[in-house]
């Protein structure tokens, strides 16, 4: 906040700084739309891979199901990694970074910002991929509540996008090493979260260690509403899912906040962090 | 009155690894030194000193971006540690041959999408860009996309986002680096202009052209070595060299002889050229009684004097007097052709 200046108009300023960064990824996806062709085709084609597989076997009807959320979603962990996480470091290469630190502005504001136009494309990605792999690939979905549905899938993309934001300013701190990290948490991830697979098959110990990821309790809850009632495949019941998610996304934000302060005041001590040669 | 910018006693070291060598021992840069400085609203003042002297490191911490090592600095004011947000609603800030913006945006939206960090509405945004981006001739190129501008464009709209909050303090750091002659004259242009437009806009623009300073700045401080080693206006600056004099000496040697100047006191060499069997010699002169030396050995040497010129000294010959050192280290770095006045 600017010195003298009323909570409204702060508010006011930043509401504007978070429409203007979102802005840039609604518009990016618009003006290539041939993005989406890739984005929606190459899921479904790693997706029909896995389920030929599983229908050569007649595997149980849920499991396909898993397999498709699982695909769907994965979108938004790559954009989290990629375009969260490695934002700022992409934005610093742009020039632009230096600029959001020498405005009057709160930093969270352009993570926000970054956050709210990446799960807008991500959505509508991830919308796609699903219903065109259900009815592609016959697997019938049943949601029970779509309140629940609504709550497990935002308070997953909240804790999630937290953990980017957090990502995204350790990443700087910590340099090139930070973008090696990301390649090297691409696979595990997947494994751990049980992208392609009920995560309740790994073990209670190892499915609440992966927990901390948000997406892993994101995909159990959201499975268990759109495939209504079924209970072979459950880790943890869906309303003890919704709390956890909710305390992450508050710890998160919490750590995001935090993180972004470390990494300015160590910005402004070393004098490296921001600019683009050095 | 509160002064735009004053710093006291400020200095900034860097601990840096030594480049390719095999020890790990960090080293100590300095890179300003005990600066005092004080710019009152209203001047443009011009910060002068060769790469590396420490301008960038100035502007950096006077913007927010860099704490210092020692000392206090205000903007506006206001203390760059404890209100770096009040500052930053005061001012703005552009480095020469920097880009900023989105590819997939156009230039008129990546200005829009600056203005919102200011909390500027719609109408009056677009009337700031549309103004601005016709001052560095991209009226045109208004609606392309960023990445189908050429790099000197995109300079051009980051060059204009300095401008898009009416910034009561702006930092050019070294703004007509890399742009192209007649480019460069019209930024200079628009600077006097922006200055003139409204009472107590406040500039402080870093160049190591010296004619940029000399032309375009009110207060010239030279640095060098993180050092403000003078400071006054350009006419009061070439004071500080009294009775000096600057001779250009072009000669065509004979018999491959050429004279020596390096025993004639208070004769100083500050350039030395030769191309097809005729050398140029810049000599900063303390008394027009050397110039009386200087034909000595020219007829000792029998060398033929193509050209001799007298010319009062100018900037640069105030940093080499002063510092002993030449403004520019770069050879083939061409000074900007400055216009007509
Ligand atoms: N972040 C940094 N880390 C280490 N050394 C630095 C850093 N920034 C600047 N320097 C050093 O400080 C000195 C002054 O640099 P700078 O302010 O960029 O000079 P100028 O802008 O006048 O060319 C140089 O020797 C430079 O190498
Ligand atoms: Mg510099």
């Amino acid at each position: 906040m600017i010195e003298g200046e009323g909570f409204w108009k702060f508010l006011e300023r930043q509401i504007r700084v978070i429409i203007a960064r979102a802005y840039v990824r609604v518009v990016g996806m618009n003006r290539e739309p041939s993005w989406m062709l890739f984005d929606v085709s190459l899921p479904v084609l790693y997706l029909a891979a896995y389920l030929f597989l599983y229908k050569s076997m007649n595997a149980d009807e849920t499991f396909m199901g898993c397999l498709v959320l699982g695909g769907s979603m994965v979108g938004f962990w790559m954009n989290v990694l990629w375009g969260m996480a490695g934002q700022f470091y992409w934005e610093k290469e742009m020039g632009n970074l230096q600029i959001f630190f020498l405005s009057p502005i709160s930093r969270m504001s352009i993570l926000i910002g970054m956050a709210l136009g990446g799960m807008y494309s991500t959505i509508i990605r991830t919308l796609v991929t699903f219903f065109l792999a259900s009815w592609l690939f016959h697997v019938p979905f049943h949601v029970t509540n779509i309140w629940t549905l609504l709550a497990v899938f935002f308070l997953t993309l909240t804790a999630l996008y937290g953990l980017g934001m957090i990502g995204s300013s350790v990443f700087m701190l910590w340099g090139r090493k930070g973008l090696f990290l990301t390649e090297l948490l691409h696979e595990p991830v997947f494994f751990l979260s049980g992208f392609y697979f009920p995560v309740r098959i790994l073990g209670f110990v190892v499915a609440g260690i992966a927990s901390v990821l948000p997406i892993t309790l994101g995909l159990d809850g959201m499975r268990q509403v759109i495939y209504g009632g079924v209970t072979n495949i459950i880790f943890l019941p869906v309303g003890t899912e919704i709390l956890l998610l909710g305390i992450l996304t508050v710890l998160y934000g919490i750590g995001a906040c935090y993180f972004l302060n470390v990494m300015e005041k160590r910005a402004k001590q070393d004098g490296r962090i921001l600019t683009r040669w050095l | 009155m509160t002064p735009a910018v004053l710093t006291g006693d400020l200095g900034r070291t860097f601990t840096a690894k030594p480049f390719g060598s095999k020890s790990h021992k960090p080293v100590t840069v300095t890179a300003l030194s005990h600066v005092n400085l004080e710019i009152p609203p209203g001047e443009l003042f011009g910060l002068l000193g060769p790469n590396g002297a420490g301008k960038t490191t100035l502007i950096r911490i006077l913007s927010t971006l860099l704490l210092p090592s020692y000392g206090k600095a205000f903007v506006g004011g206001y203390d760059i540690e404890t209100h770096p947000q009040k500052i930053r609603s005061l001012i703005n800030m552009v480095s020469g041959g920097e880009t900023s913006g989105y590819g997939m945006l156009t230039a008129r939206e990546s200005l829009w999408l600056f203005t919102q960090f200011y909390g500027i509405p719609y109408n009056e945004a677009f009337k700031r860009i549309d103004y601005l981006l016709k001052v560095v001739g991209l009226e045109d190129r208004a609606n392309v996309k960023l990445h189908d501008l050429s790099t000197g464009m995109r300079q051009k709209v980051n060059f204009a986002r300095g401008f898009l909050n009416n910034p009561s303090v702006l930092f050019l750091d070294e703004p007509t680096l890399g742009l192209d002659v007649h480019i460069a004259r019209g930024v200079r242009t628009f600077i006097k202009e922006w200055m003139k437009e409204e009472e107590g806009r406040t500039i402080l623009l870093t160049t190591h052209y010296l004619q940029e300073a000399e032309q375009l700045c009110d207060r010239v401080a030279i640095i060098s070595d993180g050092k403000i080693i003078a400071c006054d206006t350009p006419d009061g600056l070439k004071k500080l060299i009294p009775g000096r004099i600057r001779l250009e000496l072009v000669i065509q040697p004979v018999n491959g002889r050429t004279p020596s100047w390096n025993d004639i006191t208070g004769l100083n060499l500050i350039e030395e050229k030769e191309a097809d069997n005729e050398i140029l010699f810049r000599f900063l002169l303390n008394d027009e009684g050397i110039v009386h030396h200087i034909m000595n050995r020219l007829v000792n040497s029998e060398a033929r004097i193509l050209s001799l010129k007298k010319h009062e000294p100018d900037l640069e010959d105030v940093f080499v007097a002063i510092t002993g050192k030449k403004l520019c280290d770069d050879e083939t770095a061409e000074p900007p052709e400055i216009p007509e006045q």
